[in-house]
């Protein structure tokens, strides 16, 4: 980076730059306070004072919005119980490791058959910094963290029609693509071509910026060099002693950038959920819902599945039955309820609220998505191609490759081997477990030849066949959030929704959490104003 | 304007490209927004089976997936092209990731077999003015 004012860079320069800083305080400070207000509007620890009375609230759903619920509404003095259809606690918060069983939608069985300490994430996977909810609880209930690496710049961005299936470094994309715009744009200003919209000594500026955003060399071209090299990477690497000068490889030319697509996938490291820093919990995203749950494990009936959510002007009652054992219908009342249950699922329970309610409860279809974990004897990622961590992305149906973001160095590993949403993600939840396994190998092998010699075992989730969401998150469009989504989110009567569905952050622990202390906070106020 | 002419025809030019390539390297649908798979019996075996199942039958969770087989409100073949192309309640709209035949094509399937026998065929039309 440049910290002196280059050569030929006028003092006119200097001080019109110092005018521009001076004028632009005051947007920095609009700026700074709107990045506050957007990142997340977690405000601490949530603080519900005054007495319930001994008011009870019955809980339905025992994932991170359930969880959080019923530990806050317990900590303000409520009578709390919780009902779950799953035999565990952690909802979509999960993590599958060696000797966990999964059944799917269809009755396929998957025994997950990873080695100690190896584990799959089939739901969320990562918490960006800016997730102060989830974040805090971990904090508060001691769930240790490590980083995520979103973006490994020796991963690869993969392009199946392009450099003959050969893929390509993410440094090398991303150095070259950022280079070749930045010499255009510098000719475009040398030219002229700017003149009309961009002052001169600006102009200057911007060439000045545009060598040193985009490696470019003393003549403002982005070339094979030590230069770009810096950026880039080296064909040959620097080294110590005799010979060890480094040498440049080629940059991929612009239109071979452009056609192939591959700066497409530049765009899954831009975006605010997915800058530096991002964070996992140190042993599989389950850990969280473990947390949670030792806090409330008291209070929890497992494989309750809930068939009817009834209300009157004095209580809630709901009907279950034992999700293990059907038949025999069983009843819970309390004064009020705040259900979790996923829409895809509260769609087909009869529900005792308001049109408005139900149009919503009816309005947000689930999106379709698919995880694959692979086990491999051997972490030839990291042995083979030096790439510890992070995520490559491919234009083949797999669409993803994760890489384990700790255990560096380890005997064994496990790759998530795929990680899909759209057509292709409808494609493989059509599949059997098993060949939906064969395929991810199959196409991943194009990218890490060394899956055939290497793997062991995997196991899919395919989220339209999990038996407790029947998909992976409320799928909502600008439409339906306007026409639906604050009628989902009132209280009605006595029962109050709360899930990442009732968030602005749909399929992020974030949203069903802030979803969860918004819900709790406005029953509170309700409790005690009666 | 012309630019955008031009860009549309590059845009359609490598579509086209990478349709010929894909014909031979994956059999699965490229990229994010379109099924690539042609008539009922491929689109039913790699959409609507992800929930319905091979069998037609459906399944069973905290909720469930209806069973198509002998469903007699598939009589009403605007229903069905509705459903596929609007989604209802958890069921996503799957026909605005397909074409007009591609939705004929699929509900005529289910329409036929599944132990249905409604022989009434809808056509893209039928799909066409059913799009929201």
């Amino acid at each position: 980076m440049t910290e002196t004012p280059p050569p030929g860079f006028r003092r006119r320069d200097l001080l019109s730059l110092i005018g521009v800083a001076a004028g632009s305080g005051a947007m920095y400070q609009a700026m700074t306070s709107l990045g506050f207000a957007h990142s997340s509007d977690y405000g601490g620890p949530i603080k519900l004072e005054g007495d319930p009375n001994g008011a009870s609230v019955l809980v339905l759903g025992a994932g991170l919005a359930g969880m959080t619920a019923a530990i806050e509404l317990r900590q303000a003095g409520y009578r709390v119980r919780v009902l779950e259809y799953n035999s565990r606690a952690g909802g979509r918060n999960w993590s599958l490791r060696g000797g966990d069983s999964f059944i799917e939608l269809g009755g396929a069985t998957q025994t997950c058959a990873f080695d100690k300490g190896l584990y799959l994430n089939p739901g969320p996977w990562r918490i960006p910094y800016h997730h102060n909810a989830i974040l805090d609880y971990c904090k508060r209930f001691g769930v240790a963290l490590e980083p995520f690496t979103q973006l490994n710049h020796n991963a690869f961005i993969h392009a199946s029609d392009a450099f003959g299936g050969k893929p390509q470094r993410i440094r090398s994309v991303k150095a070259d693509f950022q280079g070749q715009v930045a010499e255009l744009l510098a000719k475009t200003t040398a030219k002229g071509r700017l003149d009309e919209t961009v002052t001169v000594e600006d102009q200057e500026i911007l060439l000045e910026a545009m060598r040193d955003w985009g490696a470019l060399d003393k003549d403002y071209t982005y070339g094979a060099g030590l230069v770009s090299a810096e950026s880039r990477g080296y064909a040959k690497d620097p080294g110590g002693g005799v010979g060890a000068a480094p040498t440049p490889g080629a940059p991929i030319a612009l239109s071979d950038l452009l056609r192939s697509g591959v700066w497409r996938a530049l765009g899954n490291f831009a975006g605010y959920e997915f800058q530096t820093t991002l964070m996992q919990p140190v042993g599989g995203m389950g850990m969280i819902g473990q947390a949670f749950a030792t806090r409330v494990a008291d209070i929890i009936t497992y494989n309750a599945k809930v068939t009817r959510i009834q209300q009157s002007e004095t209580a809630v009652t709901v009907a279950w039955e034992d999700a293990a054992h059907p038949g025999a219908v069983q009843t819970e009342s309390a004064d009020w309820c705040v259900c979790t249950i996923p829409l895809s699922i509260l769609s087909q329970i009869p529900i005792d609220v308001g049109p408005k309610m139900q149009a919503a409860i009816a309005a947000v279809p689930y999106a379709a998505s698919v995880k694959i974990g692979l086990q491999f004897k051997r972490r030839f990622w990291e042995e083979d191609e030096a790439i510890y961590g992070g995520i490559s992305y491919t234009d083949l149906p797999i669409q993803t490759i994760g890489y384990p973001q700790s255990g560096f160095h380890g005997e064994k590993g496990v790759l998530l081997g795929a990680y899909m949403f759209g057509p292709n993600a409808f494609e493989f939840t059509a599949m059997s477990p098993e060949e939906r396994i064969r395929r991810a190998l199959d196409y991943g092998g194009r990218i890490h030849p060394q899956y055939a010699a290497e793997f062991q075992n995997g196991i899919a989730v395919a989220w339209h066949r999990v038996p407790f969401t029947l998909g992976c998150a409320g799928d909502w469009t600008d439409e339906t959030r306007a026409a639906h989504y604050d009628d989902l989110c009132q209280i009605d009567g006595r029962v109050v929704l709360a899930g990442e569905h009732a968030s602005y952050l749909p399929a992020w622990q974030e949203g069903a959490v802030l979803s969860a202390l918004d819900a709790i906070t406005r029953l509170h106020r309700r409790v005690i104003a009666t | 304007m012309k630019r955008v002419v031009a860009l549309a025809a590059l845009a359609a030019a490598l579509a086209n490209s990478a349709r010929a390539d894909s014909a031979t390297s994956q059999d699965l649908s490229k990229g994010y927004a379109k099924f690539s798979e042609q008539g009922g019996q491929a689109l039913y075996a790699n959409v609507c089976q992800a929930c319905h199942m091979a069998d037609g039958k459906g399944a069973a969770g905290a909720g469930r997936y209806p069973s198509l087989v002998a469903d007699p409100k598939l009589e009403v073949s605007g229903y069905a092209v509705a459903l596929v192309v609007n989604g209802q309640g958890a069921m996503p709209p799957v026909g605005r990731m397909m074409d007009d035949a591609q939705v004929a094509a699929v509900v005529n399937y289910v329409r036929t077999h599944f132990g249905n026998r409604f022989t009434d065929a809808v056509t893209k039309d039928d799909v066409k003015a059913a799009r929201p």
